[in-house]
C-alpha cells in the first residue's frame, strides 16, 4: 500500500490557444485604427490651431448658447407635457368630435419636419402681422425665441401624447377589472393603478423624446436664435475655423451621453421592483 | 457617346415631367391652380415647387439603400465575437446618434470640402472646391440613418433563434447562403416596423438640406415666400407636400408589410 507523501507543486495552466487571425479581427483592428487616427488627427489640428484669444472670445458665447439650448428644451418638454395630457385623452376618447381633431393634430405634427413647422410659425404668421397687432399678440410672435418655444411645445406635445396614449393602452384590461371589482372609483383607479404602470412603460420613450428634442433644437439657429448651434455658426462665419464645429459636436455628444446615462440609471432605479 | 447620354437624360426628364404629380399633364397645380401664384410656367411658382418635390423625394430614395447597407454591416459588426469590431461599431453609433442632424450635415459638408481642398493642394492644384450639396446631404443623412438602422437590425437579429443558423449549417449551406436564404427574410419581417419609422424620420430630415443650398421643397417654397410675401401659403404648401409624402410612404409600407407577412401563421 502506497501512501502519498509529497504533493505535486501547483502547475501553471496550459497556455491559451492563440486567437486566430480572422477577417473580422483584421477589419476590427483596421476600423479601430481609423477611429484612433481620426481622434489623433482632430486632437493635433486643435492643438495646432489653438488660439487663446479665440478661445477667450468665443468660449463664453458657447456657454450661453448651451444655456439657451437647455432652457429651450426644458421649457418645451415641460409645456409639451402639459398640452399632451388633454390631447392624449381626446385621442383615446370614444367621441369622434374629440378623437378626430386630436388625431389630425398628431398626424400633422408628426408627419411634417420640425423645420417646416418653425418656418410656418415664424415667417408664415408674419403674413398676418396686421391681425396679430390688432389682437395684441404681435409682440409675442415677432420674437424668434417665442416662436421657437411655441413650435417646439406644439411638436413635442404631439409626440408625448402618442407616448402617453400607447403607455396607457398597454396596461392590461385585468388591471381595470381588478380595480372595478374592488369598488374603486374611476379617478382613484386612474391615478393609483393605471397611471403608475403606464408611466413606467413610457419612461424610455420619454427619454428618447428628450434626446430628440435636444438634437432637434439645433435648427432654431436657422431662425436667428443663438443657441449652441447658432453660436457655433456665428463663430464659424467670423473665423472660418473648422474647430468651431468640432467643439459644438463635443458639447452635444456630452449632453446626449449624459442624458442617456442618467435616464438608464433612472430607469433601473424605478423598475427595481420588477426585477426577477 | 455624349449624344447617347444626353438622349437618355432627356428621356428621363421627359418621363419625370410626364409623371410629375404637381405640374405634369395630370398635375394638381396644372388643373386647379391656373392663373394663381401656384400656376406652372413663368407666371407662378408651381413648377419650381414641383422640382423641389422631386429633389426631396429623390434624396430620400437615394439615401435609403446607402443607409440600409451601412446599417446592415454595422449591425453585423455589433454582434460579432470580435471585441475590436464591436467597439468600433459602438463608437460609430454613439457619435452619429448623439450629434444633431444639422451639425452632422455641416460637419460633412464643410469637412469634405476642406479635406478635398487639402488633398488637391497637396497634389499641386490650387482652386476653390465646392462639393455637391446633394451628395453631402446623402452622405450625412445616410450616416445618421445607418446608425439608427443598425440598432433596429441588431434587435431583429437577436429575435432570430440560434437554431435557424444551425439548421442552415446542418443543411450544408455556407454562411452567406444561410444569411441570404434563411436569416434575412425573417429579419426583414421583424425589422420592418422599425425601418418604417426610420424612413419617416429620414423623410423629415431631408428638409435640413435646404440649409446647405439644395433646392428641395423647403428652399423652393422659401424663395417663393420671400418673393411673393405670402409666407403662410407657401410654407403651408411645404407642410402639405411633406404630409403627402408621409401618407404615400405609409401606404407603401403597409403593402410591403402585407407582402412579407404572407407566410406568417394566421392567428
Amino acid at each position: 500500500m502506497s501512501v502519498v507523501t509529497t504533493l505535486l507543486p501547483p502547475q501553471a495552466p496550459p497556455p491559451a490557444p492563440a486567437r486566430p487571425y480572422t477577417l473580422s479581427r483584421f477589419v476590427g483592428s483596421a476600423v479601430l485604427g481609423i477611429w484612433l487616427a481620426l481622434a489623433v488627427g482632430i486632437f493635433l489640428t486643435v492643438v495646432d490651431g489653438w488660439d487663446p484669444a479665440k478661445f477667450s472670445r468665443y468660449a463664453p458665447n458657447y456657454l450661453s448658447g448651451l444655456g439657451v439650448t437647455l432652457l429651450l428644451v426644458a421649457l418645451s418638454i415641460t409645456l409639451g407635457a402639459v398640452v399632451s395630457l388633454p390631447l392624449a385623452f381626446a385621442r383615446m376618447s370614444n367621441n369622434k368630435l374629440l378623437s378626430w381633431p386630436a388625431y389630425a393634430y398628431v398626424y400633422f405634427f408628426r408627419g411634417t419636419p420640425l423645420l417646416t413647422q418653425l418656418f410656418l410659425v415664424y415667417y408664415g404668421l408674419g403674413s398676418f402681422s396686421a391681425e396679430l397687432k390688432a389682437m395684441g399678440l404681435w409682440g409675442f410672435f415677432r420674437d424668434a425665441w417665442n416662436c421657437a418655444l411655441l413650435t417646439f411645445t406644439l411638436n413635442t406635445a404631439a409626440y408625448q401624447a402618442e407616448i402617453l396614449r400607447g403607455a396607457i393602452e398597454s396596461v392590461p384590461r385585468g388591471q381595470h377589472e381588478g380595480a372595478a371589482s374592488l369598488g374603486l372609483p374611476g379617478r382613484v383607479t386612474f391615478f393609483k393603478i393605471i397611471l403608475p404602470q403606464a408611466l413606467i412603460v413610457a419612461l424610455r420613450p420619454y427619454g428618447n423624446e428628450i434626446i430628440l428634442m435636444i438634437k432637434g433644437s439645433a435648427i432654431v439657429s436657422i431662425v436667428t436664435v443663438f443657441d449652441l448651434m447658432g453660436e457655433t455658426r456665428r463663430a464659424f462665419s467670423r473665423t472660418f475655423d473648422y474647430q468651431t464645429y468640432l467643439w459644438a459636436a463635443l458639447l452635444y455628444l456630452m449632453i446626449v451621453e449624459l442624458m442617456r446615462n442618467v435616464w438608464a440609471w433612472l430607469e433601473a432605479r424605478l423598475t427595481r421592483h420588477l426585477k426577477r | 457617346m455624349s449624344g447617347f447620354f444626353s438622349a437618355i437624360a432627356e428621356a428621363v426628364s421627359a418621363f419625370l415631367g410626364f409623371i410629375d404629380p404637381l405640374c405634369g399633364p395630370a398635375g394638381v397645380f396644372r388643373w386647379f391652380a391656373e392663373g394663381t401664384l401656384l400656376s406652372c410656367g413663368d407666371a407662378g411658382w408651381g413648377d419650381e415647387i414641383a422640382i423641389g418635390f422631386l429633389v426631396t423625394a429623390s434624396l430620400a430614395v437615394a439615401t435609403l439603400p446607402l443607409g440600409l447597407l451601412i446599417g446592415f454591416f454595422i449591425a453585423l459588426a455589433k454582434q460579432s465575437p470580435e471585441r475590436s469590431l464591436r467597439l468600433a461599431a459602438d463608437i460609430y453609433t454613439t457619435i452619429f446618434r448623439g450629434l444633431p442632424e444639422l451639425l452632422t450635415l455641416f460637419i460633412v459638408y464643410y469637412g469634405i470640402q476642406i479635406l478635398v481642398q487639402n488633398l488637391l493642394s497637396a497634389l499641386g492644384y490650387q482652386q476653390a472646391i465646392e462639393i455637391n450639396a446633394f451628395v453631402a446631404g446623402m452622405i450625412a443623412l445616410g450616416v445618421v440613418f445607418s446608425a439608427y438602422c443598425s440598432e433596429v437590425l441588431l434587435s431583429a437579429f437577436r429575435a432570430i433563434p440560434r437554431g435557424q443558423y444551425e439548421a442552415g449549417y446542418a443543411l450544408g449551406l455556407h454562411h452567406g447562403r444561410t444569411m441570404g436564404l434563411i436569416i434575412v427574410p425573417q429579419l426583414v419581417r421583424i425589422a420592418l416596423p422599425g425601418l418604417g419609422n426610420l424612413w419617416m424620420a429620414l423623410l423629415k430630415d431631408t428638409a435640413l438640406v435646404s440649409v446647405i443650398g439644395l433646392s428641395d421643397i423647403l428652399r423652393q417654397t422659401g424663395i417663393a415666400a420671400r418673393v411673393t410675401k405670402e409666407a403662410f401659403l407657401f410654407y403651408g404648401i411645404a407642410c402639405g407636400l411633406f404630409l403627402v409624402l408621409a401618407f404615400l410612404s405609409s401606404i407603401v409600407f403597409s403593402m410591403i408589410e402585407a407582402r412579407v407577412q404572407r407566410s406568417e401563421v394566421r392567428r
